[in-house]
């Protein structure tokens, strides 16, 4: 008698198993897509604010006096202008116009020419430091202010990184701590 | 032998028993005409996890009127509970730290910790890149004019919010605890000050209150938790809370927000694409005495 009643149990099983395996099949797609969709609307809408480019006072926009002036792709030493900065940052083979326009002085441009915005200057840096971009669109490289689970502000490379003399200058430390000896 | 003995006689009110009786009453109403309805209420105050959340209102107004008496400004104590599917974790870049100790005292003002004795939650580390990590000959009392130093590097220390933390075990009258958020707490008004806590704590990051708390009124921040950042008081234990009063806010905690140079990342474990989670799958990450089976969610990682 058992061996009888077990037996169609197992075929009511696969029986049953069969008839959802379509079914189950078309939820998993469904489900699936759903995610890659959540995933790619979540990372347009980054929920990131970038402060203004950090211009030296009075500077920008650059064409206010460039306008005027005849374009000069002489690589040089500046005189006059702008000799107050320093660049050491491959200096041995770039130059001003690597990473300004010449016809556009207000914008920035890539290797390949295309001009980029101030405000997104992180696109020219990332061209040679790819894996640091990388790192600083996942929040990992960089200062990050406001909410861990909301709105948070990045800093463009430039807030921190001196484009011209990018290497960290040394800070002074804060005050030494106490020695438990000291303590009254 | 009659059991008669041991069996009292009905009662009898003789000059003994009236004695007695009469002592036990004026003293109890001795103490409760000089003890002020407020202090019997904070010596009767339960431990934070056994209150009802009508004790636990009672007691934060209780707090909140005391605080701002005593530092003239306007104080919220809160006991915000954890945001459900949260498990926070930290991240600290070695590679980029310089030393500077802005965290240090990024922390002291957030946190109002004593100023005077001076307590710190975090402890900054210098030690020689030849030696690696090496704690014995690790210095926190460094004094460079300029940081980062020649041949150093610099490794903050804090409390490591282990998930397996030896201090919890510690306490013999479970005064501290994991939340479920996984930030271990202290109950202040419930600590005896025993210090077997700061015994059992692997990386020093428990403090004591060794004498009378120093914190200017003008410097306090009056934006506390019950189990975080509300001023302590002389000869209970302290630690970091990875800034309860904030995270639980959803902001990052203050020495986040401070750090120069970015090293500082904090978010939430459980959530596959916070800044944590990206720096467990693709950095190379070291917890400190790993040996010692506490697993701490606090992790050092190499961000170049």
């Amino acid at each position: 008698m058992k061996k009888f009643w077990f037996k169609p149990d197992i075929i009511t099983q696969v029986f049953v198993l069969l008839l959802f395996f379509p079914l189950l099949m078309i939820s998993n797609q469904t489900s699936g897509s759903g995610e890659k969709a959540q995933q790619s609307t979540s990372k347009d809408q980054m929920d990131i604010q970038i402060p203004p480019p950090p211009f030296s006072e009075d500077m920008f926009p650059c064409s206010e006096c460039h306008a005027d002036l005849d374009i000069n792709l002489e690589r040089r030493e500046l005189e006059d202008f702008h000799d107050d900065i320093i660049l050491k940052h491959d200096e041995e083979n770039r130059w001003c116009m690597d990473c300004h326009d010449a016809n556009n002085r207000d914008m920035l441009h890539s290797a390949s020419g295309e001009l980029i915005d101030f405000k997104e200057s992180y696109k020219l840096c990332g061209q040679c430091h790819g894996p640091k971009l990388r790192d600083w669109r996942a929040g990992i490289h960089g200062r990050r202010t406001g909410n861990w689970n909301g709105q948070k502000e990045y800093l463009l490379c430039a807030h921190c990184h001196n484009p011209h003399t990018p290497k960290f200058e040394k800070m002074k430390p804060e005050t030494v701590p106490k020695r438990p000896g000291k303590i009254k | 032998m009659s059991i008669k003995k041991f069996v009292r006689s009905p009662a009898k009110l003789n000059r003994r028993t009236f004695l007695k009786a009469a002592a036990v009453t004026s003293s109890v109403a001795a103490f409760s005409a000089c003890v002020s309805k407020e202090a019997l209420e904070a010596f009767l105050q339960k431990e934070f996890r056994d209150m009802s959340k009508d004790e636990i209102a009672k007691t934060l107004q209780r707090l909140e009127a005391q605080y701002t008496q005593k530092y003239g400004k306007k104080f919220s104590v809160s006991a915000k509970e954890p945001i459900p599917e949260t498990l926070f974790g930290y991240g600290l870049d070695i590679s980029t730290c310089i030393g500077c100790r802005k965290c240090v005292y990024g922390c002291v003002g957030e946190n109002n910790q004593s100023r005077d004795p001076q307590v710190h939650w975090i402890k900054v580390l210098e030690m020689e890149k030849e030696k690696g990590i090496d704690f014995i000959h690790a210095n926190i009392y460094y004094d460079h004019e300029e940081v980062p130093h020649e041949g150093h590097f610099y490794l903050p220390v804090q409390c490591q919010q282990c998930r397996n933390p030896v201090c919890v075990k510690s306490c013999p009258v479970g005064a501290t605890w994991a939340e479920p958020d996984g930030i271990v707490v202290v109950d202040y008004n419930w600590c005896i000050g025993c210090r077997c806590c700061m015994a059992g704590c692997p990386y020093g990051a428990r403090h004591f209150n060794w004498g009378k708390i120093q914190l200017p009124a003008e410097d306090v921040n009056p934006n506390t938790h019950f189990l975080g950042n509300r001023p302590r008081y002389p000869g209970v234990v302290e630690k970091c809370t990875f800034c309860i009063q904030r995270v639980r806010e959803g902001r990052y905690p203050a020495c986040v927000e401070i750090c120069p140079v970015g090293a500082r990342k904090f978010g939430n474990l459980l959530d596959k694409d916070s800044e944590i989670r990206y720096i467990l799958e693709n950095k190379r990450v070291l917890i400190l005495k790993e040996e010692l089976n506490t697993q701490p969610k606090f992790y050092y990682f190499y961000g170049t």
